[in-house]
């Protein structure tokens, strides 16, 4: 009896929560909205689902519970009133997965006109690349990293010459400009996930993986590692902030070229050699 | 109408094989400690694994205390927190709930409910256990170690598995944990070739596979699956191994770590997780197939009434079993593997949800104008069906491969996978327990208390793991050792994670009163007599109760009808044994 009760404060209380609390997910900031458009179908048609169960199940237990005299019917099959359940939830699947299928088809299709960012990992760090004037990254490895090459680039790659890097540093995005987002690793998983942005992949050591999006909001966003990465993994957190063109270009314009790096690494083994070869 | 599973045909097939009466064990020795009775093996499985549990609860009551008040306790830092999730995670998916079910309740109810006098290999089955209770003391050891136990995560990812970052990856915590599994599987198989062989080949006369309960179905399907999905764990296990110690590379790239170049080349981590969920998806559904059969037959039991549509859920059983195999990768949405693979995954994933939730409708119009008992098991089998729904619908989130993008590597995952495959299944391992308790012991479990813990255990876990959703919902991320304040949350979680840490204090707490009220019964228990429950299954049926050693005296019991006639029109009781030649069926009976 009583049990009938909590199991229909149950679907109250958890609709409540549902609606009523402040916790829920922060406003976007790309061009995911379908994303959450799946979302919220999905929580509709589950949510109907569950108040319905549960309070059907909620009467039987009131209705039917033991008395005396009372007595179960006998009732082994009903072939038709199981195949009409059988064919509903396969609707209601259908539902949600068809419009969840046709978004992912655009999740995973970048456009043409995306240019392309490159986030490098490391334990317990961001660093990006953006590729310079010839609009292509040069290869990498993470067998070429040194300490006058952080991020591996193929010196021996022209199109790595002018390639922008932000060592350590904040990501700048520019608005309304579709990016891909190429993701490396060089040591364990990492995961680069921006809550506004929606979208999420991990990083892995040995490939690159990506996953595009467009910026639609002009801000400053919390980077974080969604997938563990060892002791410091709650702590590997950065910026990015998505800026208007002006901006954009403002910023780009104080960042240095691997071919500054290497520039600044021959000079500083340059003015070593001079030194050592003083008498 | 002839093929109804209750059709009550009085002909009983001749025997294929003579019975044969087990050996009965004389020393002490070899009657309480290398016992090879199945009952015996079970209650130790049961004992070993709850025990081992109860470490799992503590560390889950640390890692709530850290995540809820996070700063005040000292003791936990960054790598204990990560050492204890890790060791929550893996004791009570594998060392807890997989052992309980198939070792414990498999081990118990298998031969009684099939007819059989004991599992077929009653030796091995012994092996089984120690070879178990081996693996336990293994893993127990490496909290022990220098360097303590592995914090890898109990996904055991590499490369972080075997690296220095991760607390454990380059002492000796990750070996053991390695070492622990491979013991553990071995032990399984053992286990597992006996309670398949058991069901198919030592049924009694008259026991057909369609008049099983679906109890044994449950455990049936779920050995067969374990079988065929560990060995993925035993190479992936292997294989790590010989990266950690022999220097190969089979999960391991060309890596730069903390700035210096590792020996390593040519690896593929994504190879570690294909081989780990080709494990971990059956294994969701290797703890879930047991808790499906159980939670049906506690259902009938106590609502006096035959489970609904039992050839649909025998179907359905298998049928999971099957899809389990090519799920997989939903694990994997956001791993970086070919993003075409999200369309199959994602298609595959959905449509299990389908069987699954022919379960859940057969479960509850099994309660259709049924006579409902509330006894304890009647309303642990209530909140399997509550929690089990809540967990299998936000199933359609993560399995709806886009709409897992964002919630991906959250606290709803957390809460997901806590809700369906943690409290769920222990709902049913609560309710199983207090079912078949008088069966072992002979008395009943304590009322009051089963009813505080009854009632503090279900409220006080939905109320751990609906809220949880939310915090995944506003952005946090699962394994943070604390997120702080970030400026994208719609509303601070700190509230809501110490609401949710008193939570889970209070439910481990009731699972005190269940271990006293375990101990307290077993001498002050009312007594039950024999079928306590009046259920028609074999088990209660046994000449002695508890059960002797080979169960049956002198006589097999020969069977006669399905596990569910409960309620039959015109029968004198409301309920008629499977023994029972007759009555038949009414002619006039529905369908």
């Amino acid at each position: 009896m009583i049990i009938a009760i909590v199991l229909v404060l149950i679907v109250v209380g958890s609709v409540a929560f549902h609606m009523l609390s402040p916790w829920w997910w922060t406003p976007i900031a790309s061009n995911w909205g379908y994303i959450d458009t799946t979302l919220v179908i999905t929580f509709w048609i589950t949510g109907i689902v569950f108040v319905m169960v549960i309070l059907f199940l909620a009467y039987c237990v009131f209705a039917f519970r033991h008395r005396e005299g009372h007595k179960a019917i006998f009732d082994p099959e009903n072939k038709r009133l199981e195949v009409i359940l059988t064919v509903l939830t396969t609707i209601g699947v259908a539902a949600l997965l068809v419009p969840g299928l046709f978004v992912w088809k655009q999740f995973v299709t970048v456009p043409d006109d995306a240019i392309e960012v490159e986030v490098f990992a490391q334990q317990w760090s961001w660093s990006y690349r953006l590729p310079g004037e010839d609009g292509r990254l040069g290869t990498s490895a993470a067998e070429l990293i040194d300490g006058d090459n952080p991020l591996g680039i193929n010196p021996y790659d022209r199109f790595g010459k002018d390639d922008i890097i932000v060592d350590g540093g904040d990501l700048y995005l520019e608005l309304g400009q579709p990016v891909k987002m190429v993701l490396r690793s060089i040591d364990v998983l990492h995961n680069y996930y921006v809550p506004e942005f929606r979208a999420k992949m991990d990083m892995v050591p040995g490939m690159v993986t990506y996953y595009w999006f467009t910026p639609t909001r002009i801000g400053d966003f919390e980077v974080l590692c969604a997938e563990y990465c060892g002791t410091a993994h709650g702590y590997m957190r950065g910026d990015v902030y998505v800026v208007s063109p002006e901006d954009y270009q403002v910023w780009l314009q104080e960042q240095e070229t691997f071919a500054d790096y290497a520039a600044a690494a021959k000079a500083a083994q340059d003015t070593q050699f001079a030194q050592s070869s003083q008498p | 109408m002839a093929d109804l599973p209750h059709d009550t045909d009085p002909q009983l097939p001749p025997a294929e094989v003579e019975d044969v009466i087990p050996p009965h064990a004389h020393g002490w020795w070899s009657h309480y400690v290398f016992s090879q009775d199945a009952k015996y093996i079970a209650i130790q499985y049961a004992g070993t694994a709850m025990a081992i549990g109860l470490v799992a609860l503590v560390l889950s009551w640390m890692m709530r205390l850290q995540l809820g008040f996070p700063g005040i306790f000292d003791f936990i830092t960054p790598d204990a927190y990560y050492q204890f999730v890790t060791m929550h995670g893996m004791i009570m998916v594998v060392y807890l709930l997989t052992a309980l079910f198939l070792g414990g309740f498999g081990n118990y109810l298998i031969p009684l409910m099939v007819g059989a006098r004991d599992m077929v290999f009653p030796f091995v089955n012994m092996l089984s256990f120690w070879i178990y209770l081996l693996a336990v003391v293994v893993l127990v050891i490496s909290f022990f170690v220098p360097g303590g136990p592995t914090g890898a995560g109990w996904t055991l990812y590499p490369p972080q598995a075997i690296l220095s970052g991760t607390p454990g990856g380059q002492s000796a915590g990750i070996l053991l944990m390695l070492l622990s599994l491979i013991l553990f599987i071995i032990g399984f198989t053992m286990g597992g070739l006996n309670y398949v062989v058991t069901v198919l080949q030592a049924r009694t006369r008259g026991m057909t596979m369609m008049r099983l309960p679906l109890t044994v179905w449950g455990i049936f399907t779920a050995t067969v699956m374990a079988l065929l999905a560990f060995p993925a764990l035993l190479v992936a296990c292997i294989m790590m191994m010989f990266d950690r110690l022999l220097g190969t590379s089979f999960f391991m790239p060309s890596l730069v770590e903390l700035g210096e170049h590792l020996s390593y080349g040519g690896g593929s981590p994504i190879a570690f997780q294909h081989l780990f969920w080709f494990f971990g998806h059956p294994e969701v559904y290797i703890v879930a197939l047991p808790a499906f059969g159980i939670v049906s037959d506690l259902l009938a039991v106590h609502a006096r009434k035959n489970v609904f549509g039992y050839r649909m859920m025998v179907w359905a059983i298998v049928g999971i079993g099957a899809l389990s195999f090519i799920v997989w990768a939903h694990h994997m949405y956001v791993s970086g593997m070919h993003p075409y693979f999200g369309f199959f995954f994602a298609t595959t994933t959905l449509i299990i949800a389908v069987p699954t939730a022919i379960k859940v409708y057969n479960w509850v119009l099994t309660l259709w104008k049924a006579d409902i008992h509330l006894t304890l098991p009647m309303l642990f089998a209530l909140g399997f069906i509550v929690t089990f729904v809540n967990g299998g619908l936000t199933g359609l989130f993560l399995g709806n491969v886009v709409v897992d993008v964002p919630l991906s590597d959250t606290m709803f995952v957390v809460a997901h996978f806590h809700m369906v495959m943690g409290v769920a299944p222990i709902m049913v391992i609560l309710g199983a327990i207090y079912h078949w308790y008088p069966l072992a012991t002979g008395r009943m479990l304590d009322q009051t208390m089963g009813h505080i813990h009854f009632w503090i255990t279900f409220i006080g876990a939905y109320a751990i793991f609906f809220p949880m959703h939310y915090v995944g919902l506003v952005g946090v991320p699962r394994r943070y050792y604390e997120i702080g304040e970030p400026a994208f949350m719609t509303a601070p979680v700190e509230g809501l994670n110490a609401f949710i840490t008193v939570a889970a204090l209070t439910v481990g707490a009731a699972q005190i009163v269940f271990l006293f009220n375990l101990y307290w019964s077993r001498n002050h228990g009312r007594v039950a007599g024999s079928n306590p429950w009046r259920a028609t299954t074999l088990e209660w049926l046994t000449p002695v109760v508890p059960p002797e050693h080979g169960n049956w005296g002198k006589e097999l019991p020969l069977v006669y009808r399905w596990a569910y006639d409960y309620s039959l029109p015109g029968a004198p009781e409301d309920f008629i044994v499977q023994t029972d030649p007759g009555p038949k069926a009414p002619a006039a009976a529905p369908l």
